[in-house]
Formats: C-alpha cells, sequence, structure tokens
C-alpha cells in the first residue's frame, strides 16, 4: 500500500526536557522519525522545548520550534502552521499527554489534524485503569485483581478476599508517596490510611501482589494492514516490584521456554491488534516462575525507553518504522534497512545477549533513599554485548563508570551478614555486586535465590564467575586456558591481574595489567568484532554496527581511508548528560563530511551516537581503557578525539596517549595543565589573570588552617571532579570537618580544593579555537550568584545586565586562556564577576553542557567547527575571526530542569553540587517573554495571582523582603511562619501567618499539600540534616507539584518578569488645579 | 572431553564435546530460533543432519516431558556456541547433555557458531563429520568423504504402524512423512478423530478409512526420494479435502507435476515473513525445509501460489484451482516458533465442511443398502 497521499505536513511532538523516566531515548526516537519522514519528502515541523537535543537542529526539520509543549503553544504552532497530520507516540508520555490535550480541547478537530499512529481511544484505554482491565478482561487477558478503596475498612475486606501481600497504591500522589507493598492487616491499616490521607482525592488502589514473578517485555509492531512482529522480548533480573527501568535487564529472555515465548508473544500481538496502534508499542508481563500463569502488567501505546533498548539491542530501528507505517507504509513494502534486502516485516533473532544495568545518581545523592521499587530513580543506562551472560554482564559493568570493573563492590567485605541478608531481599541499586559478595561468603545458590527471588540461571551465573575468579587467583602459572577462558568470560586484563596479586602476592608473574596484556598479546588471545545484523547471519548485512567477543572469526573488514575514533560519554548522569552526546554525534558528522571514516566507540543505548546510522562504525564497547584499546588496534586510526565525551573521555586521554595513541586537538599536556590545580594556578600567575583566593590540601589540619586564612564561606571540592560531585559551601570549621570526613573518602587519592566564596554573578564562555584564531560564539550570565551550581543556574543569552568592561574582559581572558593552553577545538570557561572585575572559577578544556544550547542560539556550528580546527582546519580559512561572535536580536534562556519528584529524601535547595538532569529553552524578542517560555516550559506552573509562602533565612531576610514586597504589589497574597511573618509585617505588608511544622494542624505542611500556596521560597538555614524543618517544607512542595524557589536570584527574575509581562492598573492621575 | 567438527570445504572447528562420545556424519544446517531448541532437535524433519543453533546459548531452560516433536530424536549432532549445563525452568527435567547421552547423539559446544553460519551462508549447506575421537584430521576428511547423505529418512522417521488419536469430529488421515506431534496436537485440540497412517500407506488402504480430509505431514529430506508418496497422492487428490504441511506441500505439488529444488541454506527458524498474496497480509512463520517448490514449474499445472517468502520470494503455499486441497511450506502448528498461521487448521476444517456440504452424500441407510447389493451381486458372480 502507498503511503497516504493526504499527508503533506506532520507535526513531530518532542519529549521535551531530559527527567528521569524519559531521557535521551526520545532524542533517538524523533531525530529518526524525523529523518524518516523528511525521507519521504514530506514536511516536518517539530516541537521541543530541550535544545540539548539532535532532533532540534534546524536540519532535523523543516521547522524547528524549541518553545513549551503546552496546550497554548501547540495549538498556536498547529494554527499557524495547518499541518495534516500530528505524530505523537515518539515525545514519550509528554507526547502521548499532549495528544490527549489537543483532541479533548478540539483543536485537532477545528484544525483537521489526523493524529497519526495511535489513536486517542488507544491512549485511553491504556492510560485509564478501568478502561484498561476492561479491555484485558475482553481480551481474556489477566491482570492482578485490584479494587479501589475510600476507607480502611474497604480495603482490609479486599485483601482479605485475595490474600496478602498487597499492594497499596494511593491515587493521584507523585512518586507513588505513600504507597507500598504491605504483607498483614496491621500493615495495610496503617498504610492505607496514610494514603487516603495523602491521596487528594481521599483514594487508594489495594492490588494483588505479583513481586518476586519474572518480568518479561515484548517489543511489538502493528501496520495499517494489521501486520504484526515482535522486535524484541526481554527479561528482568530484578523480578516484579522492581521498575523496569531500574531493572537490570537481558535481551532476549533467558529461562522461557518456546511455549512460554510463544504464549505471551501471542498475547502481545492479540493486545496491540484490540488497541489498533499503527507503530511500536510494548508490554510488560509477570510470569509465575512455576507455572504458566502469567499477568499483563502494564501497555505503552508508544515507542519508549524499552524500545530504544529493543532497536539497539537488535538493530531494528522501531522509531523510524513507526514513523513510516504512520504514514500508511506497512511492514511487508518497507526495506530492513540492516540487511539492505530483506523486509522489515520479520522478527529479528539475535545470536548475542544483551544487558542493561541502569545508572543511579546515588553517587552525587548520597542522602536519597537508594532501595528500588515502582518509582523509576535512573537518570540513564549502559547495555553491552556478549556472546555468554557473563561476558555481557562483565562488559556492562564496566561501563558503568562507577569505579568498578568486575562484579565486585569496594567495601562490600565489610558488610555484616544481617544487613547484607536485608539489602539481597529488598533491591538497591548494589544488589548485582551484594549477590557476588553472598556467593563469595559461601551462601549456597538456593538461601540466594529465597532471599532474592532472582532467577537460578542469572544467579547460576554470578556463582560461576566467582567461582572463576578463585581459578585464576590459585592456578600457580597462569595457563593459556585459563586466560582464554577468563577472557571468555569477561574479565579484564586488570581484573585478572588484581586476582594474581590477590592469590599469588604482588611480586608474582602477571600480577600488573600490562603485564597480562603482554602476555595475553603474545598468546595470540585478542577479540574478534561481530556484527549485529537483526538476522544471525542468515543473511548478508552491512550494518556497521560491532561488539567484541572471544572466538574466531573477525568480521571487521580492513578499510583504506583514514579512521578517526571518537569517543562517546557513557551512561547519562547528572552532570554528563544528552548535551555531550549531542556534540559527539556532530563531531562525527564533520569528520565524515572532511571524507574520514568516523568510528564511534560509545555504551549507551538511548543515544543518536549509538544509532549505527550516525557513524562509520559503531563500537558498542565500554568505554574502558581495555576495550577502548583493543578497538584501536583493530581499527589503527590516525588519532582519538576525546574533548566531546566529557569526563569519561577526557579521563581516558592519560592512559591513551601512555599506550602510544594519539590524542587530536588538545594536547594532553594542555589537558592536564587545566585540570590540574596547581598548574592552572601558575598558568594564570603567568597570565596576570584573577582567580578566587584558594589552595590545594591534603591533609584535614592544612585544610583548616587555609580555610581561616581565606576566610569563610569557602567553597570546598576535591579535585578532578565531574558536576561538582562533593562541592560544598562551607560556613564554619565544624562543617569543613564533617566535609573532609565524607569527601576525602569519596576520593582518597586525590587532594582537596579550597577557594574563597565569591558571592558573585556567574558567566559562562565556550570557545572555539584553532591554536591561533579564538571564536567565542556567546557570553552567557547565569542569574543564579556563584553557589549555585552552573548546571543548575538559568542561563541567558545575550547577557541582559554585564557592563561592555565585563564582556571585554571574559573576551580577553578567554582568548589569552585558550591561546596558552594551544587549545585545539572546544574550551569553556567559568567566570565570577566580583566588583566589576572578572574572576576564573575553572577552565574546562573540552566541550562543555552549553555547546548545544549556545550553538543553536547563535547559530555557530561549535561541535563541528571545533572537530573541523581538530583536523588542521584554519578557522580563518572558514571566514571566523578572533573574538566574540555578534550577538542575537533575540534573548535566550536556558533553564535547568530537576527531577526531583522522583528521588525521595533527597533536598531540592539548589547548591554548588549539580542536580539537574535536563534543560528546556525559551527564545524571544524580550528577555521577559524568554524566561516566562523557559520556566512554562521546564513546567512551572505560574498563576498570574495566588499566594507564596515564605520562610526566610535570616541572612537573606533584607533581601527577600524587598523582592517580596514586589509579588505583594502584583496582588500576590503572602503566607509566612513567625521570623519572616514579623519582618514582612515590620516592612509594612499584609501577612497570613502560618503556624510551623511545630505547631499546630493546620501547618505550613498542610496548607502545601491541599495546594493553599502556588510558590514556596525557601531559603537555607545551615545544617543538613532531613529532618529539619526547611528541608521538609521543600520536598513537600516538590512532592505536590508546588513551585520551590531556593534562591532569592530566581525569585527576583521572576518577580521581574511578572512585573514586565503584566498589564498593571494604575488610578488614573488626579488632575492639577 | 574434546570434539571437533570437520567441513567438506575443509574447516574445522574445536570446541568441547557434550552428550554422547563418537562420530557422525550429516548435512550441517543451521537454525535461526532463539528458543525452541528441545523441538529443533526432536523435528524429524532434522532426521539425519548436523544442527547448529545461531543463538548462542542452548539449554537454558533444560528439557522437559512436553516439548519433544517426536518421540525421540533424530538429528546426526548438534553444534552451539555454549551448553548451558544448569536449566533453569519449572518444567525442566535434565540436560541437554543426558538426552544426548541417551540417544547418542554427539555434542559440540564452544564453537564459533556465527562464523559457522556465516560459511553455511555463503557455501550452502554442506556435509560435516562430528567426532568426540582424537582421529588425524586426514582420517576424518577420508570418513566424510566417503559418507553419504541418508535418501531413506521418511521411513526412518514414518511411523510403522497404523494408530489413532480419537475424537468426536471430522476423521482425518494424518499421512505420517516424519511428522511433528504439533500436527496431531492441533487437529485433536479442534476435536478431529485423527488416524495416523505411515508413510507409504496406498490410496485404497486410506480409502478404507473413510477420512473426511487428508493432512499431509512435515518430514524430512528430499521429497524426490519418496516417490511412490507422491503416486499415492495423485490418486487422492479430488477425492478428499487436502491440507499439505512442508515436505507434505513438496510431495502434493510432485503430484501435481510441479518441481521442487534444493535451496543453497534452507529456511530454518521461526521469524520467516510469509505473505497471503489474497489479502496482502504478513505471517510470522515457523519454518525447517531445505527445499522449495520451484516457481517456474508451477505454469501448466492445476496449481496456484497462494503464499511467499517477503524476503526471497519463495513459494509458501499452494492450492488447487478445481480440487478443494492446499498446502503451506511453512509449519503452522508452531513448535518451535508463533502461532500465527494456526488458522490455516480451522481453514482446513472449514474447507471439509464445504466440500461435504457441495458433495452432499445420500443417507447412510442408502449407501449401505447399495454396498449391501454390491456384495449381493460378487456373492453372485
Amino acid at each position: 500500500m502507498p503511503k497516504n497521499k493526504d499527508l503533506r505536513k506532520i507535526l513531530v511532538i518532542g519529549s521535551g526536557p531530559i527527567v528521569i523516566g524519559q531521557a535521551a531515548e526520545f532524542d533517538y526516537a524523533g531525530t529518526q522519525a524525523c529523518q524518516a519522514l523528511k525521507e519521504e519528502g514530506l514536511d516536518v515541523v517539530l516541537i521541543n522545548s530541550n535544545p540539548a537535543t539532535i532532533m532540534t537542529d534546524t536540519n532535523m526539520a523543516d521547522k524547528v520550534y524549541i518553545e513549551p509543549i503546552n496546550l497554548e503553544f501547540v495549538s498556536q504552532i498547529i494554527r499557524q502552521e495547518r499541518p495534516d497530520g500530528l505524530l505523537p507516540t515518539l515525545g514519550g508520555q509528554t507526547g502521548l499527554n499532549m495528544a490527549v490535550e489537543l483532541a479533548r480541547a478540539g483543536i485537532l478537530e477545528q484544525e483537521n489534524v489526523k493524529l497519526l499512529g495511535t489513536q486517542l481511544s488507544a491512549i485511553e484505554q491504556a492510560e485509564d485503569r478501568d478502561l484498561f482491565r476492561a479491555l484485558m478482561r475482553e481480551l481474556d487477558q489477566p491482570v492482578p485483581e485490584s479494587e479501589i478503596v475510600t476507607t480502611v475498612e474497604a480495603a482490609v475486606e479486599f485483601a482479605n478476599q485475595i490474600g496478602y501481600p498487597v499492594i497499596v497504591r494511593p491515587a493521584y500522589t507523585l512518586g507513588g508517596t505513600g504507597g507500598g507493598i504491605v504483607d498483614n492487616e496491621e500493615e495495610l491499616r496503617e498504610t492505607v490510611a496514610n494514603g487516603i490521607r495523602y491521596s487528594p482525592i481521599g483514594q487508594c488502589l489495594i492490588e494483588k501482589s505479583i513481586a518476586g514473578m519474572k518480568e518479561v517485555e515484548y517489543e511489538v509492531m502493528r501496520d495499517a494492514n494489521d501486520n504484526c512482529i515482535v522486535v524484541c522480548n526481554m527479561e528482568n533480573f530484578d523480578p516484579v516490584g522492581v521498575h523496569t527501568g531500574d531493572s537490570i535487564v537481558v535481551a532476549p529472555s533467558q529461562t522461557l521456554s518456546d511455549r512460554e515465548y510463544q504464549m505471551l508473544r501471542s498475547a502481545s500481538l492479540k493486545i496491540i491488534r484490540a488497541l489498533n496502534i499503527e507503530g511500536g508499542c510494548n508490554v510488560q508481563f509477570a510470569l509465575d516462575p512455576q507455572s504458566y500463569q502469567y499477568y499483563v502488567i502494564e501497555v505503552n501505546p508508544r515507542v519508549s525507553r524499552s524500545s530504544a533498548l529493543a532497536s539497539k539491542a537488535t538493530g531494528y530501528p522501531i522509531a523510524k518504522m513507526a514513523a513510516k507505517i504512520a504514514i500508511g507504509y506497512t511492514l511487508d513494502e518497507i526495506v530492513n534497512p540492516v540487511t539492505g534486502q530483506t523486509y522489515a516485516c520479520f522478527e529479528p533473532t539475535l545470536d548475542y545477549i544483551v544487558s542493561k544495568i541502569p545508572r543511579w545518581p546515588f553517587d552525587k545523592f548520597t542522602d536519597a533513599n537508594r532501595k528500588l521499587g515502582t518509582q523509576m530513580k535512573a537518570t540513564g543506562e549502559v547495555m553491552a554485548i556478549g556472546r555468554t551472560f557473563e561476558e555481557s554482564i562483565h562488559k556492562a559493568v564496566r561501563s558503568l563508570e562507577i569505579g568498578v570493573h568486575r562484579i565486585l563492590l569496594k567495601g562490600a567485605g565489610e558488610i555484616d551478614d544481617v544487613t547484607l541478608k536485608s539489602r539481597l531481599a529488598k533491591a538497591d541499586d548494589e544488589r548485582l555486586f551484594l549477590i557476588a559478595e553472598a556467593f563469595r561468603r559461601g551462601w549456597t545458590l538456593q538461601y540466594i535465590q529465597d532471599t532474592t527471588n532472582v532467577d537460578w540461571w542469572f544467579l547460576d551465573k554470578i556463582e560461576r564467575i566467582v567461582a572463576f575468579e578463585d581459578v585464576i587467583r590459585r592456578e600457580p602459572g597462569l595457563t593459556q586456558e585459563t586466560l582464554l577462558k577468563a577472557k571468555r568470560m569477561g574479565f579484564t586484563d586488570r581484573a585478572i591481574a588484581e586476582l594474581r596479586r590477590e592469590g599469588q602476592g604482588s611480586g608474582a608473574q602477571h600480577a600488573i595489567e600490562a603485564d597480562v596484556r603482554e602476555y595475553r598479546l603474545s598468546q595470540g588471545i585478542k577479540p574478534v568484532y561481530k556484527m549485529v545484523d537483526t538476522c544471525a547471519a542468515e543473511f548478508e548485512a552491512s550494518t556497521p554496527y560491532y561488539y567484541s567477543t572471544y572466538e574466531t572469526e573477525n568480521e571487521v573488514l580492513p578499510s583504506a581511508k583514514e579512521k578517526v575514533i571518537v569517543l562517546g560519554s557513557g551512561p547519562i548522569r547528572i552532570g554528563q548528560g544528552i548535551e555531550f552526546d549531542y556534540s559527539t554525534v556532530h563531531a562525527v558528522w564533520a569528520l565524515r563530511n572532511a571524507g574520514y571514516e568516523a568510528v564511534i566507540i560509545n555504551n549507551n543505548p538511548e543515544t543518536v551516537s549509538t544509532d549505527f546510522n550516525t557513524s562509520d562504525r559503531l563500537y558498542f564497547e565500554p568505554l574502558f581503557f581495555e576495550d577502548v584499546m583493543n578497538v584501536i588496534e583493530q581499527e589503527q586510526p590516525i588519532g582519538v578525539i576525546v574533548q566531546f565525551g566529557g569526563q569519561t573521555a577526557i579521563n581516558l586521554a592519560g592512559p591513551l596517549a601512555k599506550a602510544g595513541v594519539r590524542i587530536l586537538g588538545t594536547s594532553l599536556d594542555s589537558i592536564d595543565e587545566a585540570e590540574d590545580r596547581k598548574r592552572f594556578e601558575a598558568l594564570l600567575r603567568r597570565l596576570e589573570i584573577r582567580q578566587p583566593k584558594g589552595s590545594t590540601v591534603t591533609s584535614v589540619d592544612e585544610a583548616v588552617g587555609t580555610a581561616r586564612e581565606l576566610g569563610y564561606p569557602v567553597l570546598v571540592r576535591p579535585s578532578y571532579v565531574l558536576g561538582g560531585r562533593a562541592m560544598e559551601i562551607v560556613y564554619s570549621d565544624e562543617e569543613l570537618l564533617s566535609y573532609m570526613k565524607v569527601a576525602v573518602k569519596i576520593n582518597p587519592e586525590h587532594p582537596v580544593l579550597i577557594d574563597r566564596y565569591m558571592l558573585g554573578k556567574e558567566i559562562e564562555v565556550d570557545a572555539i579555537c584553532d591554536g591561533e584564531t579564538v571564536l567565542i560564539p556567546g557570553i552567557m550570565e547565569h542569574i543564579e550568584r556563584a553557589g549555585v551550581h552552573s548546571g543548575d543556574s538559568i542561563a541567558v543569552y545575550p547577557p541582559q545586565t554585564l557592563s561592555d568592561d565585563v564582556k571585554r574582559q571574559a573576551v580577553d581572558i578567554t582568548m589569552r586562556i585558550a591561546k596558552e593552553l594551544k587549545t585545539v577545538g572546544l574550551v569553556n570557561i567559568q567566570f565570577v564577576v566580583w566588583n566589576d572585575q572578572v574572576y576564573v572559577i575553572e577552565v574546562n578544556p573540552r566541550s562543555s553542557r552549553t555547546v548545544p544550547f549556545l550553538s543553536k542560539v547563535t547559530n555557530v556550528p561549535m561541535a563541528n567547527l571545533a572537530t573541523q580546527a581538530i583536523l588542521g582546519v584554519k578557522l580563518a580559512d572558514l571566514g571566523y575571526k578572533d573574538g566574540l561572535w555578534p550577538e542575537d536580536e533575540f534573548v535566550s534562556v536556558k533553564v535547568p530542569v530537576f527531577s526531583f519528584a522522583k528521588l525521595r529524601r533527597v533536598d531540592p535547595t539548589l547548591t554548588p553540587e549539580m542536580k539537574s538532569t535536563g534543560e528546556v529553552m525559551g527564545r524571544d524578542r524580550l528577555f521577559a517573554k524568554a524566561l516566562f517560555k523557559g520556566l512554562i516550559g521546564s513546567g512551572m506552573k505560574i498563576p498570574q495571582s495566588g499566594s507564596i509562602i515564605a520562610t526566610i533565612a535570616d541572612k537573606d531576610k533584607e533581601e527577600a523582603i524587598e523582592i517580596l514586597r514586589g509579588f505583594y504589589n502584583l496582588g500576590y497574597k503572602l503566607l509566612a511562619t513567625g521570623g519572616t511573618a514579623d519582618a514582612l509585617e515590620k516592612a509594612g505588608m499584609r501577612v497570613k501567618r502560618v503556624n510551623k511544622l511545630s505547631e499546630s494542624s493546620p501547618n505550613i505542611l498542610d496548607l502545601i499539600r491541599t495546594g493553599q500556596a502556588q510558590f514556596v521560597v525557601n531559603t537555607l538555614t545551615k545544617g543538613k540534616t532531613p529532618e529539619r524543618d526547611g528541608f521538609r517544607i521543600r520536598r513537600e512542595a516538590v512532592e505536590n507539584g508546588v513551585v520551590c524557589l531556593t534562591s532569592l536570584d530566581t525569585v527576583k527574575a521572576l518577580l521581574n518578569m511578572l512585573e514586565a509581562l503584566r498589564f498593571s492598573s494604575s488610578p488614573m492621575p488626579v488632575l492639577q488645579p | 572431553m574434546q570434539a571437533r567438527l570437520l567441513l567438506e570445504d575443509g574447516t574445522l572447528f574445536t570446541g568441547q564435546g557434550f552428550g554422547a562420545e563418537g562420530a557422525s556424519t550429516g548435512e550441517v544446517v543451521f537454525n535461526t530460533g532463539i528458543t525452541g531448541y528441545q523441538e529443533v532437535l526432536s523435528d524429524p524433519s532434522y532426521c539425519g543432519q548436523i544442527v547448529t543453533m545461531t543463538f548462542p546459548l542452548i539449554g537454558n531452560y533444560g528439557i522437559n516431558r512436553d516439548d519433544f516433536e517426536a518421540i525421540r530424536p533424530y538429528i546426526h549432532g548438534f553444534v552451539v556456541r555454549r551448553h548451558e549445563d544448569v536449566p533453569s525452568n519449572w518444567r525442566a527435567q535434565y540436560t541437554l547433555d543426558r538426552l544426548f547421552k541417551e540417544y547418542g547423539i554427539v555434542g559440540i559446544s564452544e564453537v564459533d557458531t556465527r562464523m559457522l553460519t556465516r560459511i553455511l551462508r555463503q557455501h550452502g549447506t554442506m556435509k560435516g563429520i562430528l567426532t568426540t575421537g582424537s582421529e588425524r584430521v586426514e582420517e576424518l576428511k577420508e570418513r566424510l568423504n566417503a559418507s553419504s547423505l541418508l535418501r531413506d529418512q521418511v521411513a526412518r522417521t514414518s511411523t510403522k504402524t497404523v494408530f489413532s488419536s480419537p475424537g468426536n469430529r471430522e476423521r482425518i488421515v494424518l499421512i505420517d512423512y516424519g511428522a511433528k506431534s504439533g500436527i496431531l496436537r492441533e487437529l485433536t485440540q479442534r476435536g478431529c478423530d485423527v488416524v495416523v497412517v505411515p508413510h507409504d500407506t496406498t490410496a485404497d488402504e486410506i480409502r478404507r478409512l473413510s477420512p473426511d480430509g487428508i493432512q499431509l505431514s512435515n518430514g524430512p529430506g528430499d521429497p524426490k526420494d519418496v516417490p511412490q508418496a507422491v503416486e499415492t497422492l495423485r490418486r487422492l487428490i479430488g477425492e478428499y479435502p487436502i491440507f499439505g504441511i512442508c515436505l507434505g506441500h513438496q510431495l502434493f505439488a510432485l503430484a501435481c507435476g510441479a518441481d521442487t529444488e534444493k535451496l543453497k541454506f534452507g529456511h530454518r527458524g521461526g521469524n520467516h515473513p510469509v505473505k497471503e498474496l489474497e489479502s496482502g497480509r504478513c505471517y510470522i512463520t515457523s519454518q525447517n525445509h531445505g527445499y522449495t517448490v520451484k516457481e517456474q514449474s508451477i505454469a501448466g499445472t492445476d496449481l496456484e501460489v497462494t503464499h511467499i517468502n517477503n524476503n526471497d520470494k519463495t513459494i509458501e503455499g499452494l492450492k488447487h484451482k478445481k480440487f478443494p486441497a492446499f498446502t503451506v511450506q511453512y509449519h503452522p502448528e508452531a513448535a518451535p516458533g508463533p502461532f500465527d498461521s494456526s488458522y490455516l487448521f480451522d481453514r482446513f476444517l472449514d474447507m471439509i465442511r464445504e466440500h461435504k456440504r457441495n458433495n452432499p452424500q445420500r443417507p447412510r441407510q442408502a449407501q449401505l443398502a447399495e454396498a449391501l447389493r454390491g456384495e449381493l451381486q460378487y456373492a453372485q458372480k
């Protein structure tokens, strides 16, 4: 069937900012979709508020709108663009929700826009609990029994009927607040009582618990001709009870016989057919490990995180196919892009095993609750491919970049048995490692299975890995046979050396990594590379998508072209997000344009960089020295580019250079000069550039002495960190000592930096340098003053409040540093402005978080130019000049987005430690409008009237009063507790007094919970114990979706914006006689 | 225990032996199914073949009582990347290793099965010898060259005696050319009264069973190795509604005057797309065949192509233009593989019912009277 001829222009909705649960996978999906639609000659209009994405590059669609994804803006774009169709299924839940809103508001009908892919009824049937259950009943598909209750007694009665344990889910509470699994009546009574109280509509869902069953997922596709296929199925290592986004997952399923596989496959097809979906769909099942009994847990009528994983796991481009189907193609007529000779209507078959491990933010949020449950907490994930589970899981573990390279967690040996058992029983982020620890303690497989409910098959593999560690340890001389076996199981040279050291002493042969490597190569033990081809080699394929394994045949064909390897940035984590993937992709494109063969190494399944169409060759491998070296030896590139892959790639530069690999771009020595504190200070001294006073200390005593000398408050942090990890402002000796205890434990090999804390305006610059010319696309001004991490600040381009002199200083310093460092490529510099003087805070000799934003708003293709510079092209020859690029007439604002609602116990206060997971952009001719769009786009609700609850620390009162007066004058009501209320009244404002937490109900928390305040302004009182009132107020706001502002700078910006956008009413001037 | 696999082209794979010790020869083929190894290794259509699974981990869920497609396996060897010897599944009763030991089948693991598959894809299937012994390679080569592929697999795998699987609906005669249990399962699930007969049962013997329809089973090898089966079919076409599967499909085509040929490396797996030409719909099918009906040979026959493979466009389904008979090259009984095509069994039964409606038989009593009259006349002569 040909494509639908009625469609000429299509609107695609993106997924907006990166938050936990909705990440880079939708950039991958959206990018593929836009490309697929353009291929067909359609006009593509895209809306997405997230500037850090490839899909919002202007060449991805005919028109790109980086605007808030809400009814108002999307409706306006629809009216302006008059698209024929709307494709919402590639923009995650955001896209789907937007489609529903547009349909319900009648916009689609009014403007005659056809909803493509999934019909409204299907969305409703999948999302609405009752409709979903009715549909499942109709299809004869089992779902766990459940009932909605409004009283504790009803809950008890129902639980008695279905038996314990049961799950309690309070209705409409964010992040599952107040819910949980209960084992008996007593727990049930307590939980339901709480749940009813938390639920704004006083309802709880009581559901039969199926925790402990196997969790299996199917990725299904269907076209308008009712052709249905399963792209991939996946089995979770963690049994039901842990969110699939937080589970370790393998593909394909490993413990299902064909009967079970086909039973669930048939059920999936039945469901996608009943929903009439034209595109992709994800079905999640719970399968009883002791019978054929199964339950349908959830259906996602759209492309999802799992489908991104399935696409990378199989090579089958789900999003691209979904887009083609949406415009009328059928699966049997779309050519399978992997083989080029077969069609998309088939089911990929794998000849390898894929492991996915989530990447959690608990290294940054040490206070967060690490237990895993039904609320997803991971920010990203890694994927690895191997020919055995052992190989695959080992590769995944070392891709995580959490300081481990085998299934061994530092410090696990010190956990006592009781704690170990309880942590095995209730999953947290480290359970995989703890299982290995239990085996090391000699616990039996049966016992561990009884405790964890993890399938015997997986546990057996971990036991084998642990057992083989002993073989490596104990063998008197490391035989070739053992070495080969170890490599086939995925052990690294480093792990083998470590084990030899443990077993044979540090003086023994092969007790250091380099020796193992040399011995291994001398024995001819080298990895081979196999292709991911969707068809297990049944058909010839030309996909340049490879993984390593230790077998016989190598499938990589040598090529005569000059090659360059670009290192990716690994899993998405706070501080190293999608922005780095954006730059990586642009670097690869620039390389290909320049006629080089671009080779990517990366392990993040969610991204555009790991789409096999992006590069000439994709190696899906850990970004670990050994794995990277192996690829380098295979490919023999002219060099490796490390500056686009964030700190991950930069950290590899040293070891690679030492191994004789040529690092392209800024030299290793310059990187070191920028990152090594002492050398960096010397550099600035040499150039006579100011920086906040500070020094490097290596002991606690030294730290105290230095801090006193500089004068509190001081900024402390360990050296060589990412995203401001463990950076803090401390105000006293006492705080410093407690910080030193934690920080030094985090990073024992590296010293700690102590700086004077300057409370000034922060600005940031990205520059491109070819060693001669320094091009500065723009200066960004941060709204929050120094002390809030630059990634968490609202950034404005072009700067709105900087004097020409300050700009000149920043430009001048940037040019001098870039030249002195002989930068070739990108450099990012952060400054603080203090008394009209510009001080340098830090220099990052690499691509930064702001590159995509700045590239988009200045129209300077930064990563592309940087790559050309790295290849030896002179900026001058491209027509660029030294200095600052002319400023844009539009104002653009980058607003951070947080995922606090998903992370219990994390303090939403903005600090030097980065906490945001994503960003949005607002752009307009007026700053106030741009900011408004940014804030709205970030999810902030900004009512034109309402109430503000203020609890202000004494140190901030003076400043806060004047800002609050502004809101007061705009007609907002002020609510405040004790001291703040006094201060406001004294300043002549009418305030409604609110009870503190310690006072009687209703107190401040009740007001927030019941929606009586639209904003909470809370500034930090010192002391970080979560029990503090301030913490509870901030958490309550976050959990109830109330805007919580902790920096007065943000509050002030908000006020200025409201004042500028508001029509003010003032009485007519009285006529003078 | 070391084991080796030597291919006709001289490629030698060394790995670990499992299952029985010894040596065996056969045609080396690959199957791309991820699940379903138990069904594959017990599918009689693999009789005489050394099967490699492209999925690397085999044995994960063990061997159970229920998933055999025949009472015993007929394969001549099994090649895997990794033999998983600690199965995990609630139905698992023992390991692949034990099954192979019991039936004297040699298995080899730790082989680069992807490399093997690529060789077979490029050169086509070829003979191979699998051994756990320490023979010199030259000796293996000689043995391999001296060996020839089986031609009598149908006789080896077909039932030796007639047996019935009673039901109270249509009487189906299932001609067993090496049938998978799945076919019988699908028919009995639909209430059919099934009589399974050996491959060399004559047309008259079949008539004597008064079937409502005839089901032709799958089976191993080259359809041209069983000419007498083709002969028998020729007599039955038109007389009874017929549904043929796999080898049964090929035999039917030969009986109708079409021709068959060998495929380079066959279709073996559970992910092959088949297009039903009438509806334009595509079905994911389970397949296992090394031969196919030649497209050019259809012209001039009473056959019509109903299904094609959406990838290589080979014939996947036929129907007779005049008589109630249709056949498919793939496996609607699944096991292993998707159940998407099980509707074909319903279609078969519908065809039988329609045939009955169109050919109303006289009341039983009248038939009986006629028969008695005949006997009387016979006696009088």
